[in-house]
């Protein structure tokens, strides 16, 4: 089966103002956004950039906002945004500087996520939120697996507050700090969570939770991360003369 | 800087809900409920001042006080004190931990209790104003 759509994208280089062009593109529907995208650089436009790497979840590069909402473009099937002689619209993600059309610079949110030195790799029960009950069958504890966060920054994108402030350092990189700190909470962690820009910021929207392509859940992980500071602050309260 | 940056002069897009999920709607009906009780606070403050002018200016004020318009005027004040205290019990719940796996569900739960109540000071006022 082949629908054609019509292809709205953004276009913008820095700098520059944002205007739209439209592509007619052939698409079976059950292909993907991204898919789509990549017919109209290869068959009408090879100065369109995005961004795209394992096409199957695991890198992050693709986020895009696909008609208004944030979405991983490369598990997106075309059928579940739009029908057939539709109209869709794909835009940048939102509060990152745009490098080029769909492509936008991430890097303040990588640099952040550096300050709580996250890592990729936990143990199995780190790995997975508490309230999950996915972990193998006779899985050994000291077992490891590559954390959720994809770090796609789809959670920046839609938060209210990361839209008006570039100085919150935003969900992604306190779901990070939370995950760091399950163990326990470093000085470190606690210099950047604990502060204007930090966990206090949030204004509990969970607009971050609703677009997570991954399951972070870093709205809930904000919270956990408010609870412990709050505990570390009673604690230090009583514990100092 | 580009229109993508964040900037806080974006900060009339948080009241656009468009594609949101009802925590958005959460944080809207916040702000405004914030913005309305600050607005009822000043005028509060001002309507006050002029109570100092003497008993003339608070027989005055008094009358005003029980044209329905006033009276609509207070109820909206209610609503938001009510609205915006249930917002903040969640809040408060969601900040030390609780309940934020069914943050969606205690919104719309507080949001039903808020009008209950809402309804009641209604009833109570309207109908009282009537005798
Ligand atoms: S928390 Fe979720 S939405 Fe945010 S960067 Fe990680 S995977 Fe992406
Ligand atoms: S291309 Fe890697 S997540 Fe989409």
């Amino acid at each position: 089966m082949v629908w054609t759509i019509e292809l709205c994208i953004a276009r913008q280089k820095a700098g520059s103002e944002r205007h739209y062009q439209t592509y007619q593109i052939e698409i079976d529907p059950d292909e993907y956004v991204l898919d789509a995208v990549e017919k109209a650089w290869a068959f009408y436009d090879r100065s369109l950039t995005f961004r795209h790497a394992c096409h199957h979840s695991t890198c992050g590069a693709c986020g895009m906002l696909v008609n208004g909402v944030e979405k991983l473009t490369c598990i997106t099937p075309i059928r579940s945004v739009v029908q057939d002689k539709g109209r869709l619209l794909i835009e940048p993600l939102r509060n990152f500087p745009i490098l080029s059309d769909l492509v936008v610079d991430t890097s303040s949110m990588f640099n952040n996520l550096n300050k709580v030195s996250f890592n990729q790799v936990a143990s199995l029960p780190a790995a997975c939120l508490p309230y999950e009950s996915e972990q193998p069958e006779h899985a050994h504890p000291e077992y490891e697996r590559l954390v959720d966060c994809i770090e796609c920054g789809m959670c920046i994108s839609a938060c209210p507050i990361s839209l008006t402030s570039s100085d919150y350092i935003g969900p992604a990189v306190l779901a990070a700090a939370q995950h760091e700190s399950i163990q326990s909470l470093s000085p470190r962690i606690l210099e950047v969570v604990d502060n204007k820009n930090g966990v206090w910021r949030c204004h509990s929207a969970y607009e971050c939770s609703a677009v997570c392509p991954s399951g972070v859940e870093p709205g809930w992980r904000i919270m956990k991360m408010r609870q412990a500071v709050i505990a570390h602050r009673i604690k230090s309260f009583f514990s100092s003369d | 800087m580009n229109n993508n940056d964040p900037s806080s002069h974006h900060f009339l897009r948080w009241f656009d809900p468009r594609h949101k999920s009802i925590g958005t709607i959460a944080f809207i009906i916040n702000r405004f409920s914030a913005l309305g009780l600050t607005v009822y606070l000043i005028l509060h403050l001002v309507v006050l001042s002029k109570l100092a002018s003497g008993g003339q200016a608070y027989d005055e004020f008094l009358i005003l006080a029980k044209s329905p318009v006033i009276k609509i005027g207070e109820m909206f004040v209610i609503a938001g004190g009510i609205i915006h205290g249930a917002n903040g019990v969640r809040i408060a719940l969601n900040s030390f931990g609780f309940l934020v796996k069914i943050q969606k569900e205690l919104f719309i739960g507080l949001m039903i209790l808020s009008l209950a109540i809402i309804f009641y000071f209604g009833v109570h006022m309207f109908s009282g104003a009537q005798n």
